[in-house]
């Protein structure tokens, strides 16, 4: 906002205003506002078909918005799609690398795609292959890596500009959990040296984990915005016991425990009571004769925050 | 390791192949059926209408359209055959990985290997009968009996081709292997195997390595066949290596696709 | 093992169209540096058809009449193969290949998540196309050569005539790919190029089709070879300059709905 016209100065990143987006009859993304400021990690949470890819593309300066307004940089996308996009990295949600390719070779022709000299490029795809832990791979087929090393593969590459702004569609969808956290230490490294992350993701825990702030969308609009702790304290309780019942039975037990919590949620698989200590609740409960098969303790997620703001979970 | 006899194991997959026929056959029958047809009116006729129709340098043919069919027709006939067994077999080897699917079941891989050499039968028969019955009304055929042999002759030649290159599929990794069989061997062969002119052409040397490829022997007899100049013993020489070489190429396909499924 | 990044590798000027081209080649030189079986390969069909055809059936014919003038069948295949394989070459790279990186690997998405545009991954394809067909050619040119099946001077603008009709073909093959939704389309494709490569007075004159010749005289690979008989025969005539002009005009065709379909699939 500093300087609309260099777009260097800028101290928001990203910002958008009602903005649209529209596939025929499909109105993917209904009217969004949005800021990301300058060196921060920020979430687009929700399910699938929410919106989050339709809205990253826009972002990135590959998929023009229907309506409202966009800003990256302080720059439109339409009108200089060319410059933006030198200045970002971007991580699409399914791995595309150019499998014709072995490894270092998708790093270099991608840095020269940006115009980056041939020796700096070099210099950049070794040190990335480090930073990924990926040097002995250098000249494998992209088809004999592992999922965890395509997906580190490909942050790499979106990193090769030294981009500005970093893009990143689902990151760990589809990764074990090993290969999660070793993608998880990576991207916190890079936050903590100052990129900006703008990511999306289904999972409560990486959201947690990664983001200062964050929106969650929910058939096209955002439906929440704010800190993860911030969003938890405003929409669920502290604590959350799950008790798991007889098949069928969860529905006829839920109104025999619903004054035990603020609030009761029937899951096909288990019964959640939101309390501020979950513990009581669960003897209170076998004080009233009530056997559940398993019970658990939890801290209340933005799984919690999800349901109670859609009515759904997340992952189906 | 086999306890399914031959013949049982080989039934049992016959719902699988003729599914996968209904779904497929209608992506390959128009190109099938028209592209031989190409050639027939191309070089048979168009060109062939500028070739002196002298059977002396036509291995007996009288014209050059009569020359050039057989060939064509045996052509054709080696391409169904390697067409089913290079691309598919190795997807269901690597790709979608059928035959470990199949192999969960009783069925072992000698099974595999016979289900797939039937369905290839298959469709080289049918796209035999149908080229020959195109080619019928054009009086190409000497005697009845020659129209007939010429097609059996077909299915010999056709698993000559399909047990060889089954055996190749099974062992290659990559779909690249393909490509250099296409253009260094399945190609040469077509053009130089005596289909679209006298392998006498081709000067001593080269025309004795043109003897030695299966293609030519299949030719050599469709064209005897067709245009009714039978020398018997020749004849025979023709069946029995193409027998020979489709009986070695049976038990090396057995052989390699027992030995890479079980890797 | 380095766990921060230090260097910073940028720049912040967007590659040129002209760059842009090169950025494209560099790529596909790369995967075909390790892939050099298959290109040299590729050289090999014409030959193949040169030997069979021109010479193998040429013993059983007498010389044709191209333009007044009595010539060898050899010497009348032969420009026809080196505009045919420029032509299948061009078909090949620019539906099977474009049409893998297109839907499969999604080479496109990625590149046009950098500075590159749709019309610089479309000149960039056909560019690449061009650079490949036309190391054929040129090996081409030196066989019919070393054959002696070259009569004039003119030949040596057959190289460009190659890269012409590659051109042409390249940017509507690439235009019908965008088309495409599953391999099976490619069997249409397959069975246009057949009738073009063997009708195309290839293999015969077109006398031999009488009253039908027009149709063949408007077909492109037509046009393509007339263009490069009469450039090694030497026996020029206005057909040649029909064919170029053809041949620029089918290409630009192409290059454009290329352009616009890439931006309605890609950018959306």
């Amino acid at each position: 906002m500093v300087n609309e016209a260099s777009g260097e100065s800028v101290e928001l990143m990203i910002s958008a205003r009602g903005l649209t987006k529209t596939f025929g009859e499909v109105e993917a993304v209904r009217g969004i506002d949005v800021d990301v400021r300058r060196a921060e990690a920020f979430g687009f949470l929700g399910p699938n078909g929410a919106g989050k890819s339709s809205t990253m593309r826009m972002i990135a300066a590959v998929s023009p918005p229907t309506g409202g307004t966009l800003e990256i940089f302080g720059l439109d996308p339409t009108a200089h799609g060319a410059g933006i996009r030198a200045r970002l990295g971007v991580c699409p949600q399914q791995d595309s690398l150019d499998t014709e390719l072995n490894v270092f070779d998708n790093l270099y022709i991608y840095g020269r795609y940006f115009g980056i000299p041939r020796a700096d490029v070099k210099a950049r795809a070794h040190e990335l292959l480090e930073f990924v832990q990926l040097t002995d791979k250098a000249d494998s087929r992209i088809d004999s890596l592992s999922g965890g090393m395509k997906r580190r593969l490909t942050i790499a590459r979106s990193l090769i500009n030294s981009p500005d702004l970093l893009l990143l569609d689902e990151p760990t969808t589809g990764l074990d959990p090993q290969a999660r956290h070793v993608v998880w230490d990576r991207l916190f490294r890079l936050k903590q040296q100052g990129v900006t992350l703008v990511l999306t993701t289904h999972y409560m825990d990486e959201a947690e984990q990664l983001c200062d702030r964050l929106v969650v969308m929910d058939k096209g609009r955002i439906v929440a915005e704010g800190s993860p702790l911030a969003l938890i304290a405003e929409h669920s309780t502290r604590e959350v016991a799950e008790l798991r019942f007889g098949v069928g039975e969860h529905e006829g037990t839920a109104a025999r425990v619903s004054d035990l919590g603020e609030r009761v949620e029937v899951l096909p698989d288990r019964l959640l009571v939101y309390a501020e200590d979950g513990e009581e609740v669960v003897t209170k409960v076998h004080e009233r004769g009530l056997s559940p098969v398993a019970t658990l303790v939890r801290r209340s997620t933005l799984e919690d925050v999800f349901l109670r703001l859609t009515g759904r979970t997340l992952v189906d | 390791m086999r306890e399914l006899p031959l013949l049982e194991g080989t039934v049992r997959q016959l719902d699988y192949w003729w599914t996968l026929y209904l779904r497929t056959w209608r992506g390959g029958v128009v190109s099938s059926f028209l592209t031989p047809l190409f050639y027939v009116v191309a070089i048979g006729v168009l060109l062939g209408g500028f070739i002196e129709g002298d059977p002396a340098q036509l291995n007996g043919a009288s014209s050059y359209l009569l020359f050039v069919v057989p060939g064509l027709v045996a052509s054709q006939t080696m391409n169904t055959a390697i067409g089913e067994v290079t691309y598919p077999v190795m997807g269901l080897i690597k790709w979608h990985r059928g035959y470990y699917a199949m192999l969960a079941t009783p069925l072992a891989p000698i099974h595999l290997v016979a289900g797939t050499l039937m369905f290839t039968l298959f469709r080289v028969a049918s796209t035999t009968a149908v080229f020959l019955l195109v080619l019928a009304p054009f009086g190409l055929f000497a005697t009845w009996w020659g129209a007939v042999l010429t097609f059996l002759v077909q299915l010999l030649l056709g698993m000559a081709f399909a047990t060889v290159i089954f055996a190749f599929s099974a062992r290659v990794r990559t779909d690249e292997a393909y490509g250099v069989l296409f253009r260094l061997v399945v190609f040469p062969l077509f053009l130089f195997s005596g289909a679209f002119f006298p392998i006498d052409n081709l000067g001593p040397v080269l025309s004795w390595a043109a003897r030695l490829t299966p293609l030519w022997h299949g030719v050599d007899l469709s064209r005897m066949l067709m245009v009714n100049v039978i020398d018997w013993r020749l004849a025979l020489v023709h069946v029995a290596v193409l027998t020979v070489l489709m009986a070695a190429g049976w038990f090396l396909s057995v052989r390699a696709l027992t030995e890479r499924l079980a890797q | 093992m380095t766990t921060q990044l230090t260097g910073v590798a940028t720049a912040r000027t967007a590659p040129n169209p002209a760059q842009a081209v090169g950025l494209m080649l560099l790529r596909n030189y790369l995967v075909y540096r390790s892939a050099w079986k298959i290109f040299v390969t590729g050289f090999i069909e014409p030959v193949l058809y040169l030997f069979s055809i021109g010479i193998g059936v040429g013993e059983l014919i007498d010389t044709f009449e191209f333009n007044g003038r009595a010539i060898p069948y050899a010497e009348f295949v032969a420009p026809a193969m080196l505009a045919a394989s420029a032509m299948n070459g061009a078909i090949y790279s620019s539906t099977f290949n474009v049409f893998f990186k297109l839907k499969f690997d999604k080479l496109y998405d990625q590149i046009l998540a950098t500075p590159l545009s749709t019309g610089d991954v479309a000149r960039g394809e056909i560019a690449w196309g061009l650079v490949r067909g036309g190391v054929y050619s040129a090996a081409f040119i030196v066989v019919m050569l070393v054959m002696g099946l070259i009569s004039s001077w003119w030949a040596v603008l057959a190289l460009p005539a190659a890269l012409l009709i590659g051109f042409a073909f390249s940017a509507v093959g690439m235009a019908l790919t965008t088309y495409m939704r599953t391999w099976q389309d490619f069997e249409k494709v397959t069975l246009l190029q057949l009738p073009l490569f063997l009708f195309s007075a290839t293999f015969f004159p077109i006398s031999a089709l009488g009253g039908w010749s027009w149709l063949i005289e408007i077909s492109p690979l037509y046009r393509g070879v007339v263009l490069c008989r009469e450039l090694t025969t030497g026996a020029l005539s206005q057909a040649s300059v029909i064919s170029v002009v053809y041949l620029v005009v089918m290409g630009l065709i192409g290059l454009v709905v290329v352009r616009r379909r890439l931006s309605l699939l890609l950018l959306k």
